[in-house]
């Protein structure tokens, strides 16, 4: 059972001033970005170090109080909802550049700092390519721990495969660096960093992150195409990648998601087409293009309606206002929204929306989909009034029902907000029991006490049992033949 | 040694419980090419085949993702993939030997490494300058763990992060975790040409320019590697697509800038990266983690031992294939005097006769959390029969 939060402990290591715990001040921790779920916590801490957020975590472990990190608190899936009576372990003041080392293309960073700083701080001649639409506020400890997508990720990968080397705080207190300890790759024994990253809070925390950047591209194209329907705009995705064209980022709209971006961003879309595509080639001058006229026939050999060139810089940045606005964007047209985030195989695109058109027709709802192409990512916004008595259980209800078809396709519950609290019901439909089980073994390999992030990812809540004997000594072991150090 | 072929995950499992609850040792055998590797143990009790694992289970051409069983032989799969203009972007020499990639010999070679043992090798070629290693492209894998446990993590989508990855934990992990049954990867689109630069030179400082001037250019090179040997070496670079002949030019150039180099951009494309590959096999074969900054310091320690160097100059990866025919504790010494040169470098050993290995710890101390490790080990083999012995700290 959790103990009473050390509060005197807490001060002594933050001071008091660091140390949150009148109850209005920590409703600010009391939801992530899905404000659905809240929970206030008993109290809120500050750390400036990594010393300090080991000190934190010594003093949570030995009190047997349950804690949560969290980040910019931007998540979408409830990954830093705060657990009653534990603690928030805010990163927020940890916002250092640690190093930057041009030559070997790598950056050090405390886990505060934001996305949108990394590839500033490296730019203009090299940039950090993951870039989730919060990028701005959203921290490199919150995308490690979530393995944060964005749309540039179908050409140049996800977090976990820019982030070499972390500083943890594991559960107990103590600390390790997983990964690279100078940014080198393979460093011997168990990937345990590939394991940490995506792990959403719940093997530990990050202190101090190593990542990978790249040189900037030397040549940035982006063109809109406009169609009937979004099975089309599918159609030239499939067709480009088919072709080898292997472009930075693809982007679908279907009407809905076009109509709310652009009241609130006046991007110069056209409100009455069925859905709009935007391919952005960059790369080398003359690789970018020869490539650009392929995929501009590509669009008009789908029927694009038609086709948009950005002519400047301002007018690309208007573009993608207007996709990574789309979220908030649903305010303009809907009281509420609930968003989703699964993953299909591309190909399955068709019969999905069918689906999701079906089901919404069937829930009485509205549903606006906006997709990460490329890869798959599907994000249906299920549109719904809070203030209609039953339509808020109505649109979740729905919701499930939209990311169940994604599983039964072929694809997964989420391509990039994380399991948290929100679809941890659903994991049954995409994993059996046993391997459910299994990922619990590596929880409880570092959290053997189940008090980092609980109630997180797993469907139901787990014990871990002890590990059967420290050790049990192999035959080979007892006749001397082999050792163990 | 008792060997098994199972042919299905279920009764893989079923050997590897019986195993486990009689306290036998197991060990998981792909294309055995790599069987040297790792810290020198005794025989297993059990040796478990891969072979009978062996099927393509999907190509999603559209989709650009192949689900492959263990046993599958990376040069089979290579195969069916380039049917559909596709291609698995792992190339790590298939054989100890070296390995053939190219299409004829393909035959030649005895099935060589399997998906399976790659993946649990963490082994990689070329490619995984643009494409990433193992860990980058594996999206899912099914495991089976000494206690009878079948279980998936991951996925067969590209871009999934629902549950945790396990696949990047086995991977690498020499099967001390469990077996690889099967892996799901992404696959990509196969450049319609390719076409190389080599800057040659018998200086290591022009080289580490050439490469560091490719490392920084936006031209998205395929392969970024050098390699050095006896006071000669070469920067070599690879572009692929379907006119991959403007950014060659354009490569060239840079490197003509550089003073020094004799810059050649009429090669053959496919034997220079094959000896890049069979360069990282051999008698004694180090493996350095370094960063690009510090591969000139891995040559100049290389010559001064006598050894040749292959690269990843983008990466900061090196092999150094030592002089053979020493004795093992000379060589030991050699691998030592390495060590403490490149350090904090991790200098792995992969290649290697018994008695080398024995004589020191292939793995070195540049290790990771090693404590960690073993909770990890406890966990996934409660019974401590996969390999044991084998792996960093005695695991």
């Amino acid at each position: 059972m959790a103990g009473p939060v050390p509060i005197a402990e807490l001060s002594s290591i933050c001071g008091p001033e660091r140390v949150v715990i009148d109850h209005a001040a920590l409703r600010t921790y009391e939801s992530d970005g899905l404000l659905q779920y809240a929970v206030v916590p008993a109290a809120a801490v500050l750390p400036d170090t990594g010393e300090e957020v080991a000190a934190v975590v010594a003093a949570c472990h030995r009190a047997g109080v349950p804690w949560v990190a969290r980040g910019s608190g931007t998540g979408l899936s409830g990954g830093a909802l705060p657990v009653e009576g534990g603690v928030v372990i805010s990163l927020s003041r940890m916002r250092s550049i640690l190093d930057i080392d041009l030559d070997n293309q790598r950056i050090v960073v405390e886990p505060g700092v934001t996305n949108a700083q990394i590839s500033a701080a490296v730019g203009p001649s090299h940039f950090y390519p993951p870039d989730p639409s919060s990028q701005i506020v959203c921290s490199i400890g919150g995308n490690v721990a979530e393995n944060s997508g964005g749309v540039h990720c179908f050409k140049y990968g996800f977090t976990t495969n820019w982030v070499v080397g972390c500083d943890v705080v594991l559960p107990d207190g103590s600390r390790a660096t997983l990964g690279g300890e100078h940014g080198e790759l393979d460093r011997p024994g168990y990937d345990l960093l590939g394991a940490f990253v995506g792990s959403e809070g719940t093997l530990g925390v990050a202190t101090k992150i190593t990542l990978r950047i790249t040189p900037s591209p030397e040549a940035v194209r982006t063109v809109v195409a406009y169609f009937d329907t979004p099975e089309q705009a599918g159609q030239v995705v499939s067709d480009v990648v088919s072709a080898g064209v292997v472009p930075g980022a693809m982007e679908i709209m279907d009407q809905l998601a076009i109509e709310a971006t652009e009241a609130a961003t006046h991007a110069g879309n056209p409100v009455d087409v069925g859905a709009l595509l935007i391919v952005e080639l960059d790369g080398s001058e003359s690789e970018c293009a020869a490539r650009f006229d392929e995929v501009v026939r590509f669009c008009e050999a789908n029927g694009a309606i038609r086709v948009r060139i950005a002519q400047s810089n301002d007018e690309r940045l208007l573009i993608w206002k207007a996709r990574k606005a789309a979220f908030a964007a649903m305010g303009r047209i809907s009281p509420n929204y609930y968003v989703q985030d699964g993953v299909i195989p591309r190909t399955r695109l068709p019969q999905v929306l069918r689906r999701i058109e079906d089901l919404g027709a069937e829930y009485g709802l509205r549903v606006a989909n906006v997709f990460h192409a490329g890869d798959g990512n599907l994000h249906p916004l299920v549109l719904y009034d809070g203030a209609v008595p039953g339509e808020a259980e109505r649109a979740e209800k729905l919701a499930g029902l939209i990311v169940e078809v994604c599983v039964e396709e072929g694809g997964s519950l989420t391509g990039e907000h994380g399991i948290g609290v929100d679809k941890k019901r659903y994991m049954p439909k995409m994993f059996s029991e046993a391997d459910l089980a299994t990922f619990q073994r590596l929880r409880c390999a570092f959290d053997p006490d189940g008090r980092v992030n609980p109630g997180k990812v797993m469907p139901t809540p787990r014990l871990c049992g002890e590990v059967p004997g420290p050790y049990r000594q192999h035959p080979l072991e007892a006749a001397g033949v082999i050792e163990r150090l | 040694v008792k060997s098994e072929t199972p042919s299905t995950y279920e009764d893989a499992a079923e050997l590897l419980r019986a195993a486990a609850a009689d306290g036998r040792s197991v060990r998981f055998r792909g294309g055995g090419t790599k069987l040297g590797w790792g810290r020198p143990i005794p025989e297993p009790d059990l040796e478990l085949c891969t072979e009978g694992l062996n099927r393509v289970l999907e190509h999603n051409a559209g989709d650009f993702t192949a689900v492959l069983q263990a046993g599958v032989p990376l040069a089979v799969a290579r195969e069916r993939f380039a049917e559909a203009e596709q291609m698995l972007a792992l190339d790590p020499p298939l054989s100890p030997w070296g390995g053939a990639g190219d299409d004829a010999a393909i035959d030649a070679v005895e099935a060589g490494a399997t998906i399976g043992g790659i993946v649990a090798a963490n082994d990689s070629g070329p490619l995984r300058h643009h494409y990433g290693g193992v860990r980058d492209l594996v999206v899912g894998v099914a495991v089976v763990l000494s206690d009878g446990t079948v279980a998936r993590a991951g996925g067969k989508v590209i871009k999934n992060v629902a549950g945790y990855d396990l696949g990047k934990l086995f991977a690498g992990a020499f099967g001390t975790l469990g077996l690889i049954a099967e892996v799901t990867v992404r696959l990509h689109p196969k450049p319609a040409r390719s076409a190389t630069v080599v800057a040659r030179a018998d200086e290591v400082a022009p080289l580490a320019a050439g490469a560091a001037a490719l490392a920084h250019a936006p031209l998205e090179a395929d392969c970024l590697d050098l390699w050095w040997n006896a006071g000669a070496g070469a920067v070599l670079a690879r572009f692929g697509s379907a006119d991959p002949g403007p950014r060659l030019s354009e490569a060239a150039a840079l490197l003509g800038k550089i003073g020094g180099l004799s810059v050649d951009a009429d090669v053959d494309d496919e034997a220079c990266w094959e000896a890049q590959r069979s360069a990282q096999r051999g008698d004694v074969v180090v493996k350095v983690s370094a960063l690009p900054a510090t591969l000139p310091a891995a040559m100049a320690a290389t010559e001064s031992l006598g050894g040749t160097l292959v690269a990843r100059a983008g990466l900061g990866l090196a092999w150094i294939r030592l002089p053979a025919g020493g004795d093992a504790a000379e060589t030991a010494a050699q691998i030592e005097s390495l060590r403490a040169t490149l350090a904090p470098a991790p200098c792995v050993v992969l290649d290697a006769p018994a008695e080398v290995r024995a004589a020191l710890d292939p793995w070195g101390d540049r290790t990771g959390p090693v404590d960690l490790m073993r909770k990890v080990k406890a966990r996934f083999d409660p019974a401590g029969v996969c390999a044991p012995g084998l792996f960093v700290g005695g695991i």
